[in-house]
């Protein structure tokens, strides 16, 4: 599943940053940013209109992400783990 | 370079503190321009290390990554090496990690390494890391990176001794490159559960805020408040000193007409440069608070988070959230608005914010509106709101919409419709520094008094000179301006402007007002006093128009002003940053039709509904 998808507050973990064209620099910059497989992520909030723009936690940092960045990223829910 | 010299640059993230360090080290020795040729702003400051050596320092564009994705990165990316053109290259990089952020922040680092150049990282924030219990074992995160760590609080009193102590001291080895290909993010991991410990990956105060500033129903209202409470300020706080400086430059000009003898000086000094001055430096007051504001949203880490709750809604007129910060410094002055839209990357994004900015009203149409609203909209009290305020806060929100519509339009002029992006961080909150706050203020007060010293004195003189020669022949009976050039000039005018209810005495004062718009003002208290045949000529403005003018002119005069396009300084700007003559002219075009527009029909529709 993507990001985009993840519902609110659902720990998960990131699989990986796809282009969707040739050398997307919005994926460059997503994995600058620090999403690269393994990193756990979790969406904490939604704008106001339209559940958009999505708040991200990566790493210890937060991001706004709008759907269509966010639908870059493939996550896989995160084990049951403390 | 010499022992005793040594030019380093502050480079970081976005968010690090740098800025509070580089105000830190340098306390206000800080110059403040813009790098040659591009509009960012480049802070550069100076102090002296204990031994006596002299220490450059360059406060670099915060940046993510060497890849940039916007002009202020590819500033950082140029200058650390070497590339850019009129910059020398810095000795030594000073890599500013915030401590509660090393998993981001650490990346950077790494990839910095393989410029060069000599590093030193300095561990901001802490104390905050410390707060939040984030142990760092400084020594294994040294050896880890080959590089000297310090440990910073740029907020706090000689919180950057140990990173001067190091500055001081031999320049540090070039740090080994990790081999080409390797991967950063494995290696920050890596060096993290070595060296740092972390109890929790956010504050829980940030989460707690976090939930009621973005919430969709109270976070909008907060929004709202703050915006209408920031405006309501302006007007309300900046009262009493105002009124000083008016009855300041009243007296000043009064003392000087007494001691000096009748004639053209005594003119030029009282009529032109204390009434024409005077009445630009009122504003100061205002402007400052404005500032304040801005610089409290800005360091408190609330800007952003408007931007999230506004980003839809932009995105829907044809902006984006990041648009927010551009626009709402755009209301102190379009220009530093045009240059914050630089933090922009999409192009297309960036132009449609660069073409609104100049519809946020920005603090040099204050001074106008604030002489109108005075003159004209009666003190009184609509519930609990003044109606003065009322009426100024429907002019901000006159500019507000009408950039709304003009960015919507210019999205369906567009062709290209692919993907815009946002990607914006929401930094921790932090409870804004007074000094670092004053030193923005200090700034920026600065720079209104540089303009006022010394393009608004030089057209005040000039202005003064249009209207006082030619003299009147012997033996006229009108006041001494209809004979000038300036009464030539502004009744040549007139007829263009007649059909929106503007005299002469505006047209001249639209003239000076298209170098610096707050000049108008200025140059009608100039104009006026110039004109007044009665015995006290630097009397005060408001019950001279209040007196002469209908209410249809006062008001269409407000509706021009809403766009008025007469700013060259603005112009130019947008020239450099949107790149071409052409976006000037499409900028200057579309202004200068709506402030027409506007104040026709304003004019015409007043008068009407008063019967004049």
């Amino acid at each position: 599943m993507t990001l985009s998808e993840l519902p609110r507050n659902t720990p998960a973990v990131v699989v990986g940053v796809q282009d969707v064209s040739a050398g997307d620099p919005i994926a460059v910059r997503l994995r600058e940013l620090g999403f690269v497989a393994g990193e756990p992520v979790r969406v904490t909030a939604h704008g106001p209109a339209g559940r958009e723009p999505l708040l991200v936690q990566i790493g210890y940092t937060r991001f706004a992400l709008r759907r269509a960045e966010a639908a870059r990223v493939s996550v896989k829910l995160a084990e049951a783990r403390a | 370079m010499t022992a005793q010299s040594l030019r380093i640059a502050l480079v970081g993230n976005p968010n690090c503190g740098k800025t509070a360090l580089f105000n830190r080290l340098t306390g206000s020795r800080q110059k403040v321009a813009n790098y040659a040729g591009v509009t960012v702003e480049r802070k550069e400051g100076r102090f002296a290390a204990p031994s006596g050596r002299h220490i450059q320092v360059l406060d670099l564009p915060g940046a993510y990554s060497l890849a940039a994705t916007s002009p202020d990165e590819a500033v950082t990316r140029d200058v650390c090496l070497g590339r850019f053109e009129g910059e020398a290259r810095p000795d030594l990089l000073v890599c500013v990690v915030d401590a509660t952020n090393l998993r981001l922040h650490l990346r950077f680092v790494l990839e910095l390494q393989r410029l060069g150049l000599p590093m030193v990282l300095a561990l901001n924030m802490c104390d905050a890391a410390e707060r939040r219990g984030i142990r760092i074992d400084v020594a294994k995160l040294q050896a880890g990176l080959g590089l000297p760590v310090v440990q910073t609080v740029a907020v706090r009193r000689g919180g950057a001794e140990a990173l001067v102590k190091q500055l001081d001291g031999q320049l540090p080895p070039l740090p080994a490159p990790l081999p080409e290909g390797s991967d950063l993010h494995a290696e920050v991991s890596r060096l993290l559960s070595a060296a740092v410990s972390v109890p929790e990956r956010t504050a829980r105060i940030d989460d707690a805020i976090d939930r009621v500033v973005l919430h969709p129903v109270f976070g909008l209202a907060l929004l709202a408040v703050l915006m209408f409470t920031i405006f309501q300020a302006v007007f309300s706080w900046a009262a009493p000193l105002m009124d000083s400086i008016d009855a300041g430059a009243a007296w000043l000009g009064a003392a000087a007409g007494e001691a000096m003898p009748e004639g053209l000086l005594k003119s030029l000094l009282v009529d032109g440069i204390i009434a024409g001055l005077g009445g630009v430096i009122i504003f100061l007051p205002q402007i400052l608070i404005l500032f304040l504001f801005i610089l409290l949203l800005e360091e408190s880490g609330y800007l952003p988070r408007a931007a999230f709750l506004l980003d839809r809604m932009m995105v829907g007129a044809g902006l984006t959230g990041r648009s927010f910060i551009p626009l709402l410094s755009s209301f102190a002055c379009a220009i530093p608005g045009i240059m914050a839209a630089r933090t922009i990357q999409d192009p297309r994004d960036r132009l449609a914010t660069i073409l609104v900015a100049p519809l946020m009203t920005c603090s040099a149409r204050l001074p106008v509106y604030a002489l109108l609203i005075a003159a004209f909209i009666p003190q009184q009290d609509v519930g609990i709101f003044n109606l003065q305020g009322l009426v100024l806060f429907a002019l901000y929100a006159a500019g507000i919409l009408s950039a709304l519509v003009v960015a919507y339009v210019m999205k369906w002029t567009r062709r290209d419709h692919s993907e815009h992006s946002l990607l914006l961080e929401l930094p921790s909150y932090r409870l804004p520094n007074p000094a670092d706050i004053a030193i923005g203020l200090w700034e920026r007060a600065g720079i209104f008094l540089k303009r006022v010293g010394t393009i608004i004195l030089a057209l005040t003189i000039l202005l003064w000179f249009l209207s006082t020669f030619p003299a009147p022949p012997p033996g006229a009976t009108g006041a001494a301006i209809d004979y000038s050039l300036a009464g030539t000039i502004g009744k040549w005018m007139q007829p263009l402007f007649d059909p929106i209810g503007f005299n002469w005495q505006i047209c001249i004062a639209l003239i000076p007002g298209l170098a610096a718009r707050e000049v108008a003002v200025g140059a009608l208290a100039t104009v006026y006093a110039l004109s007044a045949t009665g015995e006290d000529p630097s009397g005060s403005l408001i019950p001279i128009i209040a007196d002469q003018w209908t209410l249809a002119t006062a008001l269409s005069l407000l509706a021009w002003y809403v766009y008025a396009p007469q700013c060259l300084a603005t112009l130019a700007t947008i020239r450099r940053e949107g790149g071409g003559w052409r976006t000037v002219g499409i900028a200057a075009g579309y202004l200068f039709g709506l402030a027409y527009l506007a104040s026709l029909v304003t004019y015409q529709v007043t008068l009407a509904l008063t019967g004049g």
